[in-house]
């Protein structure tokens, strides 16, 4: 089998004229990167908030985050997407749903993808943060109270930190869970890194080449993250703190 | 007049009865040990006595509080209790000064500056104003839990709950962190102690309370006590730990 490398593809113009192989490319990779930060701080913020109220002394808070984290991580995100993208402008209120259908296209695309992968990955964060919490030792929340500090004060100051301390590590391959997954969103148009990919092939036929190029700025990302969630385990490290119980 | 007054409380985990009829009090001033076999209720006990615990029948005062009131702000009630623990419970990811000032800064609305004399001041006070800018971890038991102490009493607390604060310490350390303990008592601090130093009892207890299976069945003066314990339990337990 012979096959034609052909590298200066990234510089050719595309049909349309307006743009490079690889401005498509790197416009794939904005997508990517805004869809997938995006939803990594909905998810950090949600998650958080949601693996606190699965530790607090009240089963009504804590049985909703619960069940949150039933619903959002058993069903198939592909299936979530869809239902975020597809259905849920049909149960909103007509005239509600009639506008967002004007709207442009890609935003609507965007959105969806982003409350999907958002609301997704949050129960996973929440169930990390639980666990980082239910880790510590049960007399921090008593010393915390027992000093006079609220409960959301005894969260705030003393069980939050140490817990997110503790569950760097995993929080960091959620992060990267984010990169890899939103690549989901092609699914419903969104033209993203893969799906700008698959496009560059069509056009050119140069595969090679292009999943090359892709898997390099996927794994470029990669080692980004991973390289700043090592940094900030080392800023935020605890003097002497041997961890556990 | 009662600093803590604890009236017929009751208390259940699910089925199992841990506290039963419970009633006692300390008056101001005065320094109650408690003490008991494992799995009496000690810890319980005090850990009430702050609303750390709710009971389910029968009623604890605390300066002139009555915790279950609806209008009863926990949180204000127990800024004023003290409260020191087995394991320390020292917040690892702040050093001793922030565990010092945060509860002042807050709970109490301290400035900064403020909260810092005051845990300097308290600091000192245990002995260990060389270590203000240390993390917990580079400490060792003994000064871990003196610093706790000195948190504690940096609120200007009205009483002092302990829950066996020398327990989980080696026991070369035991005696620093009870010789704070003495000085306090002696300068008046009203005490609640959950321990089995029988020898800190001795020294500077008022009373001592004993504790089976969720029962008081022992709350003498400490001459009684140790003299003519009534409670068949109470002499049994105070001759095997009096053996050591
Ligand atoms: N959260 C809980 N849920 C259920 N049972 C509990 C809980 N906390 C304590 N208990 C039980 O209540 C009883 C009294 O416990 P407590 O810790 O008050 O005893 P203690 O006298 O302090 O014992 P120790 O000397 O071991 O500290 C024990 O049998 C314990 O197993
Ligand atoms: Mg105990």
């Amino acid at each position: 089998m012979s096959y034609n490398w052909n590298w200066d593809i990234f510089l050719s113009p595309t049909p349309s004229g307006e743009s490079t192989y690889l401005g498509w490319l790197l416009n794939g990779l904005q997508w990517t990167l805004t869809l997938s930060l995006g939803a990594w701080i909905m998810a950090l913020v949600l998650g958080i908030g949601l693996g606190v109220l699965r530790t607090v002394p009240n089963r009504l808070l804590a049985g909703s985050a619960a069940a949150y984290v039933e619903v959002f991580r058993n069903v198939p995100l592909l299936v979530q997407l869809f239902i975020w993208y597809f259905v849920l402008p049909e149960l909103l209120p007509t005239t509600l749903g009639d506008a967002l259908k004007q709207t442009d296209p890609l935003a609507q695309q965007f959105f969806a993808a982003l409350l999907c992968l958002g609301c997704f990955t949050a129960a996973r964060v929440c169930e990390q943060v639980r666990a980082g919490i239910a880790s510590l030792p049960r007399g921090q929340r008593n010393a915390g109270l027992a000093l006079g500090l609220t409960l959301p004060q005894t969260y705030r100051y003393v069980l939050l930190p140490m817990a997110l301390r503790l569950i760097l590590p995993p929080l960091t391959s959620e992060f990267l869970n984010v990169f890899k997954n939103s690549a989901v969103a092609s699914t419903i148009g969104l033209i993203e890194l893969s799906r700008q990919s698959q496009q560059l092939v069509d056009y050119t036929a140069q595969a090679y080449e292009a999943f090359i190029a892709v898997t390099v700025l996927y794994v470029l990302i990669n080692v980004l993250v991973m390289f700043g969630m090592r940094v900030l385990e080392r800023r935020t490290r605890v003097p002497g703190y041997i961890g556990g119980k | 007049m009662s600093m803590i007054q604890i009236e017929n409380v009751s208390k259940w985990y699910g089925d199992f009865q841990v506290l039963t009829d419970c009633g006692t009090h300390v008056n101001a001033g005065e320094v109650v040990v408690v003490c008991g076999p494992s799995g009496s209720g000690k810890s319980t006990l005090i850990r009430c006595v702050n609303g750390l615990e709710a009971i389910q029948q029968g009623r604890i005062v605390v300066n002139g509080t009555a915790l279950a009131e609806p209008t009863t702000n926990l949180s204000k009630l127990r800024a004023q209790v003290g409260m020191v623990f087995q394991n320390f419970e020292l917040f690892p990811h702040m050093s001793v000064t922030d565990n010092l000032t945060i509860a002042q800064v807050k709970v109490l609305g301290r400035s900064t500056e403020e909260a810092l004399a005051r845990g300097l001041t308290m600091l000192d006070r245990v002995g260990l104003k060389a270590q203000a800018t240390k993390f917990p971890g580079a400490l060792s038991g003994g000064q871990q839990q003196r610093v706790a102490i000195a948190r504690a009493l940096a609120m200007d607390p009205i009483c002092m709950l302990f829950d066996e604060p020398t327990s989980a310490l080696d026991p070369e350390m035991v005696n620093e962190v009870l010789d704070v303990m003495v000085e306090l008592a002696t300068e008046g601090m009203t005490m609640m102690c959950v321990t089995h130093e029988m020898g800190f009892a001795r020294k500077v207890a008022d009373r001592v309370i004993f504790m089976d299976h969720g029962r008081i069945v022992e709350d003498a003066s400490k001459d009684d006590f140790f003299g003519t314990p009534r409670a068949e339990r109470a002499q049994l337990f105070l001759s095997k730990i009096l053996q050591h």
